[in-house]
């Protein structure tokens, strides 16, 4: 979840009136629900009306849209701040979203961010000549040509920093580079020669009828296994509905295993008599002074190691020092005597 | 591999045109009607038969969904909605079966709606794909042409169909939350029971697929289950697209049959892994939403449903991500979790705070910045997100992060003690909120 807020009062404008273009779209959208569902598309309309207002949603516009629909003010704001296309705040005239969800890092986004914020900014600034803005999103679903950029409508897939540069340039200049892959491919086939969908059979037409022939001689055999395969799978989703679920091997992992106590069961060394001398050296621990260096420690109650016993207010000690149980109850009050001793 | 006359979506690159023409020419609308003469119950039957499996994530049987549905009407209308909000990190596929073979996807609603007494379907495109919305309005503009579907059409079935779109919401892929969003309210999945089929969109029944799903439905009807059911594997049967990205020498969509191996899948169509397969580290077999799988593991595995939950993995949406050893593994994970982290819609609380939560401990873990005992906590708090949320996004969070500790802790581990061998003086770096 991300916090996302109007633009601040200065920059809002002061009124805002649908166009016709917007009106028509309106209707062609609400015509494709039923009577009195109008408030579908209420996502359609938001998306158009903030096209109109060059790339972002002032409030006004989110109030027109509200009242055209016959929707509460609340419940269209609570849309428009809660699905991440509609731009709160004013965006440059070519409004650039990089993936930079893993996929896409893997190929080199980081890549195209840093070039990005070399040349533009941080994100959701606005260059001076208000033609550039960017900003990182999530996965655009083009993962098989990352790394990949959204400019306002258009995909521009398979970059290269040199190249996103490049387009850029193109933009600013009032062009219109190539969408999609810049690389030399058509869409998401493999680069180069490809070893599947050759077939010319394929597109001449010879699929068409070729499949009726099974209704006049059906094998009775293939039938009676593919039935059989159904039926499996029926009774799998009774049993077990959510197949895809990983759900083995918790029973391993569940115990927070790193403890003391679960090493020396195990079998392991314990930690070397030099190593702890180590870990006491005044300059290096945490624990308060006064403590003694050479008593062992019992090893923590719980099997969660990572409870910690909440710090007394009224005596002010911290943790390391209260007492967990008895025994170094016994050695605290000792270390206490010692230090008060000398 | 899958020999080239047993692929369905023979136009997946677009290297020929998306035109109803052309669909015509390559088999899409070929005998429909004498498809839906065989009856509503065939279908489902058929689909049943063939073993067809959810392509959407969870791989539930298709046809069984199907007849979910009521079989006669309470005076209710009811819904078809075709899911093609497609936000999965890894996965690019439904977008290919949107702008280069939309008429599968048109006729396969009709079928669909025929088979379950739907006489309007949707079709929820995510915002981001504004080329596919337009190419998907064309071919469905054709088909009302053609009065291949429409009020009065020459299958005699009263059938409309809308393309509706979002507007950049991950959560929106939930069945659910779709209908709220298709609705006009923030993208936020229900508690189910009521399930869809009983009470959906408008709070009337309504069965919600996957593009892939209803795409392949009429060219299994043409050539039959036991054709679909020859394919793949027992239990995993037909083909699949596969979106490969990542660490490949040519990433790549690709129809395949469920069960081929990973190693054959990456040979044969990806020119292998960037620097030789020896260099594979780890690989995301199923969408960033289930647990890696180490190379060792994969290697030799068959890609299908079962085999990968056996692996404690599972095949998901089968968007492969491959990682070669130069990745940062724990930073990949990392900027996963920031994914999950991003997208909670914020409605229950453990994904709400445990995603934020995860994703910072995750940040510092992948500096070093940390101790080894947050591991084992961080470990247990993925547990209590896992399961105790209304929809799966709050499982989808914690699996990811459970195949790293899982497969990875050493590496983990070995930043820690990096860090810690190492005396630090510059102030500490906090991750942007």
């Amino acid at each position: 979840m991300a916090v996302r807020r109007l633009a601040a009062d200065e920059i809002q404008p002061k009124s805002f009136t649908l166009s016709a273009d917007a009106e028509a779209w309106a209707q062609e959208q609400i015509a494709k629900y039923p009577e009195g569902r109008q408030a579908s598309a209420v996502v359609p309309l938001l998306w158009k009306v903030q096209g109109d207002c060059g790339g972002w949603l002032p409030q006004k516009a989110i109030e027109a849209v509200a009242e055209r629909l016959g929707m509460p003010y609340i419940r269209v704001l609570e849309v428009a701040t809660f699905y991440t296309m509609f731009n709160l705040e004013p965006v440059g005239r070519h409004f650039i979203q990089c993936c930079g969800t893993t996929p896409c890092a893997l190929r080199g986004a980081n890549d195209l961010m840093d070039m990005l914020r070399g040349r533009v900014g941080e994100q959701r600034h606005v260059t001076a000549d208000g033609n550039f803005s960017w900003l990182e999103v999530e996965c655009l679903g083009a993962c098989t040509n990352a790394p990949m950029v959204q400019i306002n409508n258009d995909y521009y897939e398979d970059l290269t920093p040199e190249i996103l540069s490049r387009i850029m340039d193109e933009l600013a200049a009032g062009g219109t580079p190539k969408r999609g892959p810049q690389q030399g491919r058509n869409a998401s086939e493999p680069l180069g020669e490809s070893v599947t969908l050759v077939e010319p059979s394929l597109y001449d037409g010879s699929m068409i009828g070729a499949w009726r022939k099974r209704f006049e001689e059906t094998a009775p055999a293939a039938e009676a296994n593919a039935k059989a395969e159904g039926e499996r799978a029926t009774q799998q989703a009774a049993t077990n509905p959510k197949p895809a679920k990983p759900d083995a091997g918790r029973v391993v992992e569940r115990p927070v295993g790193d403890t003391p106590a679960v090493r020396a069961a195990a079998g392991e060394k314990p930690v070397s008599t030099g190593k702890q001398a180590a870990a006491a050296e005044p300059s290096r621990t945490t624990v308060a002074e006064g403590k003694p260096a050479s008593e062992t420690v019992a090893p923590p109650r719980s099997r969660k190691s990572y409870v910690n016993t909440p710090v007394k207010p009224e005596d002010g000690r911290t943790v390391a020092d209260a007492p967990a149980s008895p025994d170094s109850a016994s050695v605290q009050t000792s270390g206490t005597e010692k230090t008060s001793g000398s | 591999m899958l020999h080239d006359r047993d692929r369905i979506f023979t136009n997946l690159y677009g290297l020929h045109s998306p035109g109803l023409e052309a669909a015509r020419r390559r088999g899409a609308w070929d005998g429909t009607k004498f498809l839906l003469e065989k009856g509503r119950d065939w279908i489902i039957d058929e689909m049943k038969k063939s073993g067809l499996r959810g392509r959407g994530g969870a791989g539930f049987p298709t046809g069984l969904k199907w007849s979910f549905m009521p079989k006669a009407s309470d005076g209710r209308p009811h819904y078809l909605v075709v899911n093609a909000d497609e936000s999965e990190p890894g996965t690019a596929k439904d977008r290919e079966i949107m702008r280069h073979d939309p008429h599968l996807l048109v006729e396969g609603c009709l079928l669909a709606s025929f088979a379950m007494g739907a006489h309007a379907a949707y079709v929820y495109i995510r915002g981001e794909y504004i080329a596919e919305r337009d190419a998907l309005q064309r071919a469905v503009d054709e088909a009302y042409e053609a009065r291949l579907i429409g009020k009065d059409n020459i299958h005699g079935y009263p059938f409309d169909l809308y393309v509706h779109h979002g507007a950049g919401a991950y959560i929106c892929g939930e069945e659910t939350a779709l209908i709220e969003s298709l609705e006009g309210k923030k993208g936020m999945p229900r508690l189910k029971p009521p399930f869809p089929a009983n009470m959906g969109l408008y709070g009337c029944p309504t069965t919600v697929n996957n593009v892939e799903s209803i795409a392949v439905a009429g060219t299994i009807l043409r050539r039959g289950a036991a054709w679909f059911a020859g394919l793949g594997r027992p239990n995993n049967t037909g083909s699949k697209l596969f979106s490969i990205s990542g660490h490949v020498n040519r990433p790549c969509n690709v129809e395949e049959e469920l069960g081929i191996t990973f190693r054959e899948l990456v040979e044969k169509h990806c020119g292998g892994v960037r620097g030789g397969f020896d260099n594979l580290l780890a690989v995301i077999p199923g969408g960033s939403s289930v647990p890696l799988v180490p190379a060792h593991e994969i290697a030799d595995a068959h890609m299908d449903f079962d085999t990968l939950r056996n692996l404690k993995s599972g095949l998901g949406t089968a968007a492969v991500i491959v990682m070669d050893k130069s990745t940062d593994v724990v930073r990949a994970i990392t900027r996963l979790a920031y994914f999950y982290k991003h997208e909670s819609c914020g409605q229950c609380t453990p994904c709400r705070e445990g995603t934020g939560w995860m994703w910072r401990v995750l940040s510092r873990m992948s500096e070093g910045r940390a101790q080894r005992r947050e591991i084992d906590m961080l470990l247990d708090v993925s547990y209590q997100i896992e399961g105790h949320t209304i929809c799966a996004l709050g499982d989808a969070a914690a699996w990811p992060v459970q195949g790293l500790i899982r497969h990875f802790r050493h590496e983990i581990e070995k930043r820690i003690d990096d860090y810690a061998a190492n005396p630090h003086s510059e102030p500490v770096r906090v991750a942007a909120e």
